[in-house]
């Protein structure tokens, strides 16, 4: 500090900018993409973070901007952040280059009781630890108590049908006279991961090996029977809880987060409850959150206790409590929880404690491609259910992109997917 | 005197084309080599994959649709405004205000604007439902309505940038001497006459521009469409945000900004080709 003055001119000129800043050396950047919304923010700063020694400072960043600013710190050498959250995928294309492996930690919250599954996925394919397991999430649906009047009958919301689901809609088109079921397949709506962790496991029991499979087949003849009793403004839709809470739609399907708000407003309006089963199960994905260390990290010291912290049980709870997001650790949830939150809590579990339930894992070891493996299922749910291309067709040439991504990154398959040796093989 | 003279305008343009070499050149240079450059040297396989993706048909399709609709609308209707507000004796400054105050508002904004107005449960629906007209919620924006949804881009987009060819156009009819046309109303030109024989030739130099300019920005259109229509309505800029955030592709991202620059590199050429003033035919 041989220039106090100019280097706080510089320190304020950043900040200014909007840009993260290497003042003193105790303060911890915890930089993260989840929990972004100012309230959520708030929450971390002001509850969750609360009791850790020394300074930290939470700061938030779009997805896209997290990958190129934690690319450009790389290269430039200089890093600010200590410790940085995101999802699974977020993180998976950072491995290697701009992340630092961290047994040392995961050895140290050995008694944290995280599951061996996820600390597995925490891997993210190497040897070794990349991240610690933060806080997981899933997708559940929605439905309007408006729309329970149509059920089929004989239909129970915790055990429907993907065609039971068809007929509900259906039902509800033919007698409203608009099209109520509604999905997130706008520009940055989570439709892929319908496709990925819902869709495909449920109709193909697989999501890559049996991407043209016969069932596939029969599978997307479903979705684009779904689609015609869907809300035609679903290729706008982002989060699923605005057309929820404007009534334009009435069943929806969505991560929890993004339909959080529409329960936590008017939890008496709705009802959560399970995905769909197809033939082969109900599947379903969970999201998983971790929290890692980049390389070159400025305040090593200062990110393992924000990890420690975070991952304290009392800490758990609190964030299932503030935010939404459910534990890692195995804990009970309290009772008092917000009413909006609860009902989540319980579509949650019963998509977990389903006995058809077939799990299937965030994709592995893609790297910097995860984005053109969703490109993969958009572009066929784009060429066969909206532009109403042959479906045989579309499934061949879409395969061939599809194994050539896998052949290009050498990714083994995942869970619901049998194991493989090598590549994960598209059949 | 004249030899210190000489290198003056040199120094005083000096930051100005540093300021461009170091924030445009080279970008540029970087984005061109960021297209071509894969794993193992230089090929054209990003632009293989941009050729071969499912909307780039489509997105080429409609950014020129657009801009081919948009852009004569934007001309033809900022003329007429523009001969208005000459016209104008009294309040000339604050039609003036008004008519530009679409210019103020970022592109996006602009989009969110019409989107709350033409939305399932936007102001449009309403009126319409008022008036009974219709009986629900009718879409507007989906891919199942797309000639809908291409005129509400077009008129979002016309309403947002008429204003900048209106704001050239006027400053060149102020140009234009009084003369030449009180001369041709002496001798029993009409109005229609004077406006096609005097105005638009010696207007032309500002045509120039608010064509190039218009053109240019609206071969580069993303914000409104993506407000509007999302996926619906693929346009290039649109795809290359897509590559760049969604596929995390950089290089297929590149190739798409290279054509939208060689795109607007030529029909700049074809402007200053086609609309070539003499300078004998300057007022």
């Amino acid at each position: 500090m041989t220039h106090p003055v100019s280097l706080s001119a510089i320190v304020a000129a950043a900040a200014l900018f909007g840009g993260l800043t290497v003042a003193e050396a105790q303060e911890t950047i915890f930089y993260s993409t989840q929990l972004r919304p100012i309230e959520e923010a708030t929450k971390v700063r002001d509850v969750l973070l609360k009791g850790l020694p020394g300074k930290t400072t939470y700061v938030v960043d779009e997805p896209p901007a997290f990958a190129v600013r934690m690319k450009a710190e790389t290269q430039a050498g200089k890093r600010t952040a200590s410790v940085v959250g995101a999802l699974h995928g977020e993180l998976q294309p950072h491995v290697q280059a701009d992340l630092q492996p961290i047994d040392d930690v995961a050895a140290k919250l050995a008694d944290r009781g995280i599951p061996e599954n996820l600390m597995e996925l925490g891997k993210l394919g190497t040897s070794q630890q990349q991240y610690i397991p933060w806080m997981q999430a899933t997708y559940v649906m929605v439905a309007n108590k408006q729309a329970l009047q149509y059920l089929p009958e004989g239909a129970d919301v915790n055990t429907l049908t993907y065609a039971q689901l068809q007929q509900w809609a259906k039902n509800i088109a033919d007698k409203t006279g608009q099209r109520r079921l509604g999905f997130p397949a706008g520009p940055t709506g989570l439709m892929a991961r319908f496709f990925q962790g819902y869709f495909y496991p449920s109709f193909t029991g697989g999501v890559v090996t049996p991407f043209k499979s016969v069932d596939a087949e029969a599978g997307w003849n479903a979705m684009k029977e779904l689609w015609a009793v869907s809300n035609p403004n679903s290729t706008n839709y982002n989060f699923m809880q605005e057309p929820l809470l404007s009534g334009e739609v009435w069943i929806a399907w969505d991560h929890i987060a993004r339909v959080k708000e529409a329960l936590a407003l008017q939890p008496d309006q709705y009802v959560a409850f399970p995905a769909p089963a197809g033939p082969k199960g109900r599947g379903y994905m969970p999201v998983v959150a971790g929290l890692a260390i980049p390389k070159d990290a400025p305040n090593r010291a200062g990110g393992v206790a924000v990890i420690e912290h975070m991952t304290k049980p009392e800490t758990q709870l609190a964030t299932a409590a503030e935010v939404g997001f459910f534990p890692v650790v195995k804990v009970d949830l309290p009772q008092d929880l917000a009413p909006g939150i609860k009902l989540l809590a319980g579509a949650v579990a019963a998509t977990q404690n389903a006995r058809d339930a077939v799990v299937s894992l965030l994709p592995v070891g893609l790297g910097a491609k995860g984005g053109e493996f969703n490109k993969v299922y958009i572009d066929t749910f784009q060429r066969i259910v909206l532009r109403n291309e042959p479906v045989k067709e579309v499934l061949e040439a879409q395969a061939k992109v599809l194994d050539t991504l896998m052949k290009d990154t050498g990714a083994p398959c995942w869970a619901p997917d049998r194991p493989s040796q090598g590549a994960c093989p598209v059949q | 005197m004249p030899a210190r003279a000489s290198w003056i305008p040199y120094a005083l343009i000096a930051p100005s084309v540093v300021f461009l070499g170091v924030l445009f050149i080279v970008p540029l240079v970087q984005t061109v080599w960021l297209s071509v450059a894969t794993g193992d040297g230089i090929s054209l396989e990003n632009y293989q994959r941009m050729a071969g993706d499912l909307n780039f048909s489509l997105a080429v399709r409609n950014t020129f649709l657009l801009t081919l609709v948009v852009v004569p609308v934007q001309v033809a209707l900022a003329l007429a405004m523009a001969t208005m507000v000459t016209k104008l004796d009294k309040g000339r400054d604050l039609v003036l205000w008004v008519l530009t105050i679409p210019l103020g508002i970022s592109d996006l904004a602009a989009g969110l604007a019409w989107l709350s107005l033409l939305q399932n449960t936007g102001y449009l629906n309403s009126a319409l439902y008022a008036l009974g007209l219709i009986s629900g919620p009718t879409g507007w924006l989906s891919q199942e309505t797309p000639w809908a949804l291409f005129f509400s881009i077009a008129m979002a987009e016309i309403w947002r940038a008429t204003a900048i060819v209106l704001v050239i156009l006027i400053a060149g009819l102020q140009l234009i001497p009084k003369e030449f046309s009180e001369a041709a109303e002496i001798f029993g030109a009409r109005p229609w006459t004077r406006f096609r024989r005097i105005t638009l030739p010696l207007l032309k130099p500002s045509l120039q521009s608010a064509l190039i300019l218009r053109t240019v920005l609206a071969f580069e259109v993303f914000a409104v469409v993506y407000a509007l229509g999302g996926r619906n309505f693929p346009v290039l800029a649109g795809e290359a945000y897509v590559w760049q955030n969604d596929n995390q592709n950089y290089g297929v991202a590149a190739a798409y900004a290279v054509l939208i620059m060689t795109i607007s590199l030529a029909a700049t050429a074809v402007y200053l080709r086609v609309l070539r003033t003499r300078p004998e035919q300057l007022p």
